[in-house]
């Protein structure tokens, strides 16, 4: 199979346009994906049966929980085509990740914390996916600190690659540790972040959302990958011509 | 249903709104920095190539 | 010339760490008083009754012998990156991922077993009972070899950084929590008298996963670091 045409579009300058196509046709639907998931969460979807408007704090939390996950097996995709076929913008796309995928987790811990207040009565409860979050956001935390102690770029991106790899290898042991951890200890800490028994019209706003978060993503990740390219590229040539004013 | 009420989420506004607040917050953030870091990496890059061949 | 073989270069390994580190005593001594002394914190800090801190005594003892195998880890390849031997373990031709292990295991003889030796004494010190004393040496022994795995892939990613204690603890403690958990839960189930076979088989589990691929990950990270 003929991979040339791959390694075209690994090449910065191509890569650096075609991120500068791509992002309006990410970023348009999802700002209009985005607004139209709240307005069905927000104003036409019927109030929860239990736990009545406070349910509608679903609509951003669940997206951020998802785009947490999905951002770190991103990065560890990216990361892994990195190391295993050296291809310099994969590196580029999990370092222009991470800090997104780290906001994303902060908002979901704390939409998921201002959750639990009327819900359970505190501002923080060990329920095992907020739980999970948090440990999520540690291995952030860690990938983020990581390569911003080392200076070399290029140590710092493979040793970056090697971390997220064992991250997410790590990952399922850890949802798994905590939901069994989380079950053990019953009675009065029994919480599950609010699972309502979802109704189509309560359905809709919140794929819809999960949709437009993604895509925001990839709007995010374009330009900051942009951004990567630029400060990596040394080669003057194409860059005299793409940034001629 | 009136915009006090829609305002007032059945008594549960006070946490509700905020966490729309902050999502908003939080989307708008990452793209204003995503595209300030873009423009300050091109600023670099256009001093890198008046400075000389691109230098590490 | 004959070149070494594999498992001869292995052993050599392991020998050659024993013999250095049990050079300096006193290096090998500090993560035990570290952890016997963040064990005695919690008595300080909480209750002298032995029937509260038996509640606490498992999540206790994971805690303290966690920091204290941490502690532990920057040295474990600095030594040799400094002086120049890490250059030429890479350069051997052995593989790098076999003779990870044998430094890995080399630390946990070091650092880890010592920790596990001393665990019934602090244990009982917890309100521990007596039945239960082999369940925390076993569950601490199993939890130090994961630390020591984990750990190597900390430490060698972060090789030669300044702070890069705090990095590899940063890097390693959420890792860590799974282990943390199920060894915990372990010592608790045998305070309370269960023969706590589910966490320990799953301790093990966690065990043989991180032998297996814990070292090619620090083979990769050493190859990086030291380049």
């Amino acid at each position: 199979m003929n991979w040339i045409w791959l390694h075209k579009f690994a090449s910065p300058p191509h890569a650096y346009r075609l991120a500068g196509q791509l992002t309006p046709w990410f970023g348009w639907p999802a700002f209009l994906l985005i607004v139209t998931g709240l307005y069905g969460g927000l104003v036409l979807a019927p109030a929860d049966y239990q736990q009545g408007d406070a349910f509608r704090i679903l609509y951003v939390h669940a997206p951020s929980a998802w785009m947490s996950m999905f951002i770190y097996g991103t990065m560890a995709v990216a990361a892994a085509i990195g190391l295993i076929w050296r291809i310099k913008l994969a590196h580029g796309v999990a370092a222009a990740s991470a800090s997104v995928g780290a906001w994303f987790t902060l908002l979901a811990l704390a939409t998921g914390s201002i959750w639990g207040k009327p819900m359970w009565g505190t501002w923080w409860v060990w329920d095992a996916r907020l739980t999970s979050e948090l440990i999520q956001l540690f291995l952030y935390a860690g990938l983020i600190a990581l390569r911003a102690s080392i200076e070399d770029r290029d140590r710092a991106d493979r040793a970056a690659a090697v971390l997220a790899i064992v991250g997410v290898v790590n990952l399922p042991i850890i949802h798994y540790s905590v939901y069994w951890w989380n079950t053990l200890h019953q009675g009065a800490t029994i919480t599950k972040l609010g699972k309502p028994s979802i109704t189509g019209d309560m359905l809709w706003p919140l794929l819809v959302m999960m949709v437009g978060f993604t895509l925001y993503y990839g709007a995010v990740l374009m330009t900051r990958l942009r951004a990567e390219i630029l400060r990596r590229e040394r080669d003057a040539s194409w860059l005299r011509t793409e940034l001629a004013v | 249903m009136n915009l006090m009420e829609f305002l007032a989420m059945g008594k549960y506004g006070a946490f509700v709104w905020p966490c729309i607040i902050l999502t908003c917050a939080v989307l708008i953030g990452n793209v204003i920095a995503a595209r300030r870091l873009h423009a300050e990496a091109r600023r670099q890059a256009l001093r890198r190539l008046e400075t000389g061949r691109g230098q590490s | 010339m004959d070149r070494t073989g594999t498992a001869d270069a292995i052993w050599l390994m392991y020998r050659r760490d024993l013999l250095l580190a049990f050079r300096h005593w006193d290096q090998v001594a500090q993560p035990v008083v570290f952890f016997a002394m963040v064990t005695t914190l919690f008595p300080l800090a909480l209750s002298p009754e032995l029937g509260e801190l038996r509640q606490l005594a498992g999540g206790v003892l994971w805690v303290a012998a966690l920091l204290a195998a941490l502690l532990g880890l920057e040295f474990l390849f600095r030594a040799d990156h400094a002086d120049g031997t890490l250059e030429q373990i890479l350069l051997s031709g052995q593989p790098l991922a076999l003779l990870a292990i044998a430094k890995g295991v080399a630390h946990w003889t070091i650092c880890g077993l010592p920790l596990v030796l001393v665990s019934p004494l602090l244990a009982i010190g917890l309100g521990v009972p007596m039945e239960a004393l082999c369940t925390v040496m076993l569950s601490l022994a199993l939890g130090t070899g994961i630390l020591s795995a984990l750990g190597a892939i900390g430490a060698a990613l972060t090789l030669g950084l300044r702070r890069g204690s705090m990095l590899i603890s940063l890097l390693v403690l959420p890792l860590a929590m799974p282990a943390l958990i199920f060894g915990a839960r372990a010592i608790d189930m045998a305070i309370y008298g269960d023969v706590a076979r589910g966490p320990l088989l799953l301790l093990a589990a966690m065990l043989v996963l991180a032998l297996t691929l814990a070292p090619v990950a620090v083979a990769a990270a050493l190859r990086i670091s030291a380049e």
